[in-house]
């Protein structure tokens, strides 16, 4: 197994453009954007030391990067990107395209709250404003899950039952600039025996054969169109599992759609996402060692969500606290997961009580303090026996 | 007990010393020795001369937490000009300082005024302006600290070095790295 790794310091970038460097991309568009620019920046080294054989694409914003490789994508070639923030939302427009013409591109999200005011620090904002695109979306927790979930997303993104686009977030600036370890692969071989190119699979603009994308569905069409969308991504369940697993088998690493830790004994856990998670589980230990039982989930997967997994961690909890990074403005909860979870908790009839805090909005400050205090604010609802229903903006100057 | 094998260390200096570089020689330098490192900038607005901190934590386990270290253990300064309730901001009961300075190490201890903490001085810009002939102090830095704290052996701060510059600037650098790993001084 160590035969095929090295082990290097990289951040959450650069670790993003190893991995497009290892899954031979054809085509890489992008536009600059704090925290996301190394990605690029890396990419462009590799191409210019020969490292990888691939078409940059200079683009004048993310706009045009998006649809650069929607053009290229339709080719039938493998492409890539990445973005933060406002670049996330100027490509808005076009993440439907790609995903309404089922292109299976692979882009990476440094996560980072959206203007206005400027902020250009860490929260999910971007991410979460992405929800209803039909693409699949991945939050990685570490620089070695950024890697492998950007190669695995390529064998879910280009399996024929699938062809959606997907993406796979990190936390801005406190991943995506932090350095730490990580295996790359020495050689890309296994890992495209893992991710083989196969550009025939599917429907592509070939000159020889031309065909039509993207043309008009009236109101007798346009509904099937978006049905089958829906099953891809009921589909796309079942392969991001396998791809998943059989990365494990390959390589030695895998991850599920949910991560939990020291659950087995608990009444409360934790639900977090990205680089918090790590926090949180430190959070736990100290938590424990004072006699505290508490526990840690990780949501990995937020498209497809993954409910029945999710149902198994929490099935047995009588208190879920979920830690938003993102907000919904208006919602009846206003964290985007846990407004995902509520649904979860009433279609599986669970009666875990659910409490939602806001953090890390505009990459405030979360230390495991915080995340002791939380526990401490929640233990006291709890012997009270209220269940707020509305959340909770920890640590926030009213 | 969970953190025993864990050191955290912030480094202080201004823009365009190279801070952040070292912050992260040191932790790839502990990610080659096999160890668990993380290094992150203060993710601030950066410009030269500005005041600029980065971090580095360093482990024989792997590192979960991703929140800042407020409370490091150890603290290197490499611009003496730099106002101490800086750098002494969180610094752990019974730490340690490394310092860049051109005075005595009880010259130091009196100006810093804290007994508690163990503190060593290097004439950093002295060994940089003779070797380097400029004023960068930084891999001179990692040298004082490998030295004081010896969380990671010398031998993998120079292959970093050799990989990060150019080889005439590697070998000085290495050269700046040893001497200030010999003239360090401690309490």
């Amino acid at each position: 197994m160590s035969d095929l790794w090295i082990r290097i310091p990289l951040t959450s970038n650069y670790a993003a453009a190893y991995a497009a460097k290892d899954v031979d991309v054809d085509v890489v568009a992008a536009y600059p954007i704090t925290p996301q620019t190394p990605v690029v920046e890396r990419i462009a080294e590799f191409i210019a030391n020969g490292e990888l054989d691939a078409e940059m694409i200079h683009v004048e914003s993310e706009h045009s990067a998006l649809s650069a490789c929607i053009g290229a994508s339709a080719t039938g070639a493998r492409v890539f990107t990445a973005t933060s923030a406002q670049g996330l939302e100027l490509m808005h427009e076009m993440l439907f395209i790609a995903s309404g013409l089922r292109l299976p591109i692979v882009m990476a999200i440094a996560a980072r709250a959206l203007s206005a005011p400027i902020n250009i620090w860490c929260d999910y904002s971007d991410l979460m404003a992405t929800r209803d695109s039909s693409w699949i979306t991945v939050i990685a927790s570490s620089a070695q899950e950024v890697y492998d979930s950007i190669i695995q997303m390529y064998r879910v993104a280009e399996d024929p039952e699938v062809l959606l686009p997907a993406m796979v977030a990190y936390d801005g600036f406190i991943m995506s600039h932090t350095y730490e370890p990580v295996y790359v692969a020495k050689d890309r071989a296994p890992i495209l025996e893992y991710v083989p190119k196969n550009f025939k699979n599917r429907y592509r603009l070939d000159p020889d054969n031309p065909i039509t994308m993207g043309a008009i569905a009236d109101p007798n069409w346009y509904y099937e169109f978006k049905y089958q969308q829906v099953v891809a991504m009921r589909k796309a369940y079942e392969v991001v599992k396998k791809a998943d697993e059989e990365f494990g088998k390959r390589f030695g690493r895998s991850y599920g759609f949910v991560e939990t830790y020291k659950v087995e004994d608990v009444d409360i856990a934790l639900l977090t996402y990205g680089g918090l998670y790590g926090t949180v589980q430190e959070a736990v230990d100290i938590l424990r060692e004072k006699g505290v039982k508490v526990g840690a989930i990780k949501l990995r997967v937020f498209r497809p969500f993954p409910y029945n997994e999710l149902f198994n961690a929490i099935k047995n909890l009588k208190h879920l606290v979920v830690l938003d990074r993102a907000i919904t403005f208006g919602g009846v909860i206003e964290g985007p997961v846990a407004l995902e979870i509520a649904t979860l908790l009433k279609f599986k009839s669970l009666d875990t009580n659910l409490y939602n805090y806001i953090v890390g909005i505009g990459q405030r400050t979360v230390t495991e303090s915080d995340i002791i205090g939380i526990v401490d604010h929640v233990s006291k609802l709890i012997e009270k026996n209220v269940v707020p229903m509305e959340s909770i903006y920890w640590g926030v100057r009213e | 007990m969970i953190y025993v094998k864990r050191t955290e260390i912030r480094w202080h200096g201004r823009g365009g010393q190279g801070v952040v570089t070292a912050s992260i020689v040191l932790a790839e330098a502990a990610v080659y020795q096999g160890k668990y490192a993380q290094a992150y900038p203060e993710f601030g607005a950066e410009r030269r001369g500005a005041p600029v901190r980065a971090y580095t934590r360093v482990s024989d386990e792997h590192i979960k937490t991703r929140a800042p270290i407020l409370t490091p253990d150890v603290v290197v300064v490499m611009d003496p000009s730099l106002d101490k309730s800086i750098y002494l901001e969180g610094l752990k009961i019974g730490g340690i300082l490394i310092i860049n300075t051109k005075k005595s190490l009880d010259e130091v201890r009196k100006y810093i005024g804290r007994d508690d903490l163990k503190i060593a001085r290097v004439d950093a810009t002295k060994i940089a302006l003779e070797v380097l002939k400029a004023p960068f102090v930084n891999m001179a830095m990692i040298g004082a600290l490998v030295r004081v704290v010896p969380v990671i052996d010398l031998h993998y701060v120079e292959e970093v070095i050799k990989e990060t510059f150019r080889p005439k600037v590697a070998e000085l650098n290495i050269e700046a790295v040893r001497r200030a790993y010999q003239e360090v001084e401690t309490l």
